[in-house]
This record gives C-alpha cells, sequence and structure tokens, in this order.
C-alpha cells in the first residue's frame, strides 16, 4: 500500500530542503495516487465483504475515514514537513536520539517486510490461473497451500529481490506510469462485474445476505480506512516526501490516493467477490485469490494488472526495509540488508496469513509507528508553548532519550495487549496510542527533563 | 511532435481499458472482445505513457 519517490528519500537527508528543491503540487498528486493503488487493494475491498460490511458502512463509512485522513495528512503532517523540512528520520532523531532512530528503524523494516510479503501473497496468485494444480490461498488460508505455492512466492520474492538489489528505479517508473490504467483496471473490473449480474444498484449489491454477521460496524470502516496509513499521515513518516512541497496544501493531494485507492478501488474490488458469492457460490468467509477474479473479469489485462500493483509496491518497501535493517546495522553493506529484507519478505509472503489478516495488520502496524508521530506534533505545536524543550537529544547531545522510548513503548504494549487480549479491532488503537504517547511524553519531558539541562543546552 | 502523439496513444489506450468493459456490461461486446481490446490497451499505454508522463 506504499509506493514514493526514490529521489526525495536520497537527498537532503540532515539539512532542510532548500527552495530550488521544492515541488509543485502536481507531483504529489501522481504519486499520491499511485501509491494507494496497490496490490493490496485486491485484498481489502473482499475482506470488506468477508467481514459483512453494510453497504452504508462502507459507502459513507469509508468516504468519512478517507476525508479524515487527506485532513490529517493536510493539517498535521504537511504544516509540520513544510515548516521543518526534515526527514523524520533527522527530525527524530533530534528529540529521540539515534539509538531510538535505530530501533524504529528496526520496527518500521520489520512491519515493511509483511506489508511487502502480502504483496508477494497477491502477485502469487495472479500465476495461479496459469497452473490450475496449485491450490490457491482463500481467506481462511493461513499456511501454505503447498509445495507448488511455495515455489511461485519463491520466484516472485527472489525476482523482486534481485531488481531492488539493483535499485528500483525502473520499477519505480512503471509503477509511476502505470497508476492511471491500473485504477482503470479496477473500476473496469466492477462494470465487467455489473454487467453480469445485470444490476447497475451498487447499494443493493453491496448489501450483505440476510443472517450475515456484521463483523466490521460503520465505525470500524470510518477508522480502518483513517489509519490504515496511520505510520504515514499521524506516524510522521511522510515528512520526508512532503518536505518537498511549497505549501501545506500538498496534503491535499492525498485525496487522490484515498479517493481512487481506497474508495473507488476498494469498493470495485468488493464487488469481485460480490459477484464470486452470487454466481459461483463461494463462501464469503472463505473468498476468492484475487488473480483467479481478475481474470475472470478481464482476462490478460487484470492479471498483468494484480502482477504490476503487487509488484511496483512491493519492490521499494523491500528496498525501504533494507535501507531500514541498514540503519540498525550500519556495517553491513546496502545489499545484504536488501537481501535480507527480501529473504524475509518472501517467507512472509508464502504464509497467506498475512494478506489475509491484512485489515488486522494494517491496524497494528499503525499502532507501533503512529504514536512517534505524536512526540513529533507535541514538539512541533505545543513544546514551547508548555515549557518543553523542542528537540531535546539534539541539545542534551543524548544518544538515547529515555522519555520517547517509555512514551511511545507503554501505550504501544497496552494497545497490544487489548487486541490480542480483549480482541479490539487493532485500528481503533493508533489514535488513542498516539495521544496517550503524546500526554505520557509531555508529563515526564516536564517531570524528568532537568530545567537546569534544558536550558545549558540551548 | 512525439510527446502529442504518445499522449494522444495514452488516452486512446485508456479508453480502450474502460470503454470495453461499459459496452461489455450493456451487451454490446463480447468478453473475448473486451479482453483482447483491454490486452491491447495495455500494451499500447505501457509503451505511450514513459513519453509523456513526467516522473518526478
Amino acid at each position: 500500500m506504499s509506493d514514493e519517490s526514490d529521489a526525495s528519500k536520497s537527498e537532503y537527508e540532515r539539512e532542510p530542503v532548500p527552495d530550488s528543491a521544492m515541488k509543485g503540487p502536481a507531483a504529489f498528486w501522481g504519486m499520491y495516487a499511485g501509491e494507494h493503488t496497490a496490490g493490496t487493494e485486491f485484498m481489502i475491498g473482499p475482506l470488506f465483504v468477508k467481514w459483512g460490511a453494510s453497504a452504508s458502512s462502507l459507502i459513507f463509512g469509508l468516504l468519512l475515514g478517507n476525508l479524515l485522513a487527506v485532513l490529517t495528512w493536510r493539517f498535521l503532517t504537511a504544516v509540520i514537513a513544510t515548516e521543518q523540512r526534515l526527514t523524520l528520520y533527522y527530525k527524530l532523531e533530534k528529540i529521540a536520539g539515534g539509538i531510538l532512530v535505530k530501533l524504529y528503524n528496526l520496527a518500521n523494516g520489520v512491519l515493511f517486510c509483511f506489508l511487502a510479503g502480502a504483496m508477494i501473497t497477491v502477485s502469487a496468485t495472479a500465476v495461479g490461473p496459469f497452473f490450475p494444480d496449485v491450490p490457491m490461498p482463500t481467506f481462511a488460508t493461513m499456511m501454505p497451500t503447498g509445495l507448488g505455492w511455495i515455489v511461485i512466492c519463491a520466484a516472485i520474492g527472489l525476482a523482486i529481490t534481485l531488481v531492488a538489489n539493483r535499485g528500483y528505479s525502473l520499477v519505480a517508473k512503471v509503477g509511476h506510469y502505470s497508476a492511471p490504467w491500473m485504477f482503470l483496471v479496477f473500476v473496469a473490473c466492477a462494470i465487467v462485474t455489473l454487467g453480469r449480474l445485470d444490476n447497475f444498484n451498487i447499494w443493493e449489491l453491496l448489501t450483505p445476505a440476510e443472517g450475515t454477521t456484521e463483523s466490521i460496524s460503520f465505525w470500524g470502516i470510518v477508522f480502518f480506512s483513517w489509519f490504515c496509513n496511520a505510520a504515514m499521515h499521524l506516524g510522521m513518516s511522510d515528512l520526508s516526501v512532503l518536505r518537498f512541497a511549497k505549501s501545506p496544501n500538498a496534503g491535499y493531494a492525498s485525496a487522490a490516493g484515498m479517493f481512487l485507492g481506497h474508495y473507488v478501488a476498494w469498493i470495485c474490488a468488493a464487488l469481485l467477490l460480490v459477484y464470486w458469492v452470487r454466481v459461483h457460490n463461494v463462501n464469503p468467509q472463505e473468498g476468492k485469490d484475487p488473480g483467479t477474479m481478475v481474470n475472470d473479469a478481464v482476462g490478460w489485462a487484470g492479471l498483468i494488472c494484480v502482477v504490476v500493483a503487487g509488484w511496483t509496491t512491493a519492490n521499494p518497501t523491500i528496498y525501504r526495509a533494507g535501507l531500514a535493517f541498514q540503519g540498525v546495522l550500519p556495517k553491513i553493506s546496502r545489499s545484504m540488508a536488501t537481501w535480507i529484507a527480501g529473504i524475509v519478505c518472501t517467507i512472509a509472503g508464502i504464509f497467506p496469513g498475512v494478506a489475509m489478516q491484512l485489515l488486522d495488520f494494517v491496524g497494528i502496524y499503525g499502532t507501533i509507528l503512529a504514536p512517534v508521530g505524536a512526540i513529533i506534533i507535541v514538539d512541533h505545536f505545543w513544546a514551547k508553548k508548555l515549557g518543553i524543550q523542542t528537540d531535546p537529544a539534539e541539545k542534551s547531545r543524548l544518544a538515547i532519550n529515555w522519555i520517547v522510548l517509555i512514551a511511545w513503548l507503554v501505550p504501544v504494549a497496552a494497545g497490544m495487549a487489548a487486541y490480542w487480549k480483549l480482541g479490539l479491532f487493532p485500528s481503533y488503537l493508533p489514535l488513542p496510542c498516539a495521544i496517550a504517547c503524546g500526554i505520557i511524553y509531555v508529563i515526564l519531558m516536564k517531570l524528568w527533563m532537568p530545567a537546569r539541562e534544558q536550558v545549558g543546552a540551548v | 511532435m512525439m510527446k502529442q502523439l504518445s499522449r494522444i496513444v495514452g488516452y486512446l489506450s485508456l479508453a480502450g481499458t474502460i470503454v470495453p468493459p461499459i459496452l461489455f456490461s450493456v451487451k454490446s461486446m463480447t468478453q473475448p472482445t473486451m479482453e483482447w481490446i483491454m490486452l491491447v490497451s495495455c500494451v499500447t499505454w505501457f509503451a505511450a505513457a514513459p513519453f509523456w508522463m513526467k516522473a518526478e
């Protein structure tokens, strides 16, 4: 579900972006549109059907959730990005210290690997129609379906890692070019489905059959669509991208990704499974793999779309995971780091459970990484007003700011406990965890950071 | 000239991706024809797009 300009990651990493390097709004609209029309969208739409989401929850819940996501990008991420013009990593180093940045890198790298693994799983389903003897995974499949499945995933993982190792500029370009076409393939799948069902009443089609348990509510969908990219907006990962923007209004560009990829594409993908449920009597709890559904709807173009959508997003994700691992272990080469990331991703991709639990996974992803953004928000907007040192690690020359570590880990531990023990839907967790993290950070900074040290460090 | 030509081919390719499914859904086109036009449009799109879509 993520892709971004590589150029933006490699320039001005330890200095503010100069005026000459700033980009106009068109760059961001295109980037967000491409980034959020990924292979995983083919999984998320049908998963809503599995969870028995009502038509009103889907149509209005996604509308509200995506709107809130866009506003978070615009009024938090883009504002900080254009006022600080620093990468997340450099800003975090100033607040939390270099050691904590490494910990963040490790968490980020591992989570990136699982995300890329899900994309490998989705891409592998596009190979399914050519090998009818290889069983494709369903929503209920947690383990590899057999040797054939393992070989397909390993081959795709190997190919993606090889390309990532060589530098992925070509794949990044293909991803950029493919965005408008991929979006239309999603829409085409839905139109074909409507025609086959001879029913253009989307509301009626999205309404679950009578007796279906509604496992995800309106607010569940609102929070899911708001926080499925929590690491990027609330978690401030997109500081690295939006620091190149001339104005915070570039944050509105995220609407291209949210309303095309996370609204239209999700609903189109959901309609694909609706067709299979109604016509082929597929059990919505088991679902059908994206490759088979898309091939059935639009043929080769659909299969190419599944592969391209998975490939173009998995590739930079593996590359970035490699960079994150290299940040933890600077002595290893970038190539070795990318291979480590690629192997972890491929193993994750072989186990379809990651992709099939994607709704949970993205919530956990946001729960772990979004609180870091809350600390940056406090530092940027309120630190001076509250009498807290800004950029405390840099000014006090701290290798590790223990206050940040405690403020980050305590809410995340509580949130994960709520998920494991109480079965709370993980997309509800990023917001309270981030708020708790910000509050704990403020309290501990007031209590523990000696005034002398603060003054002396200024 | 090349850029303009590729832009036209690009727009036609996008039309070739979305119009056939619409025609299929109103039963004015068969599925195999739709699939073939979409595949050709896919190829022409990727051939034309690099000439006019600026990679930022």
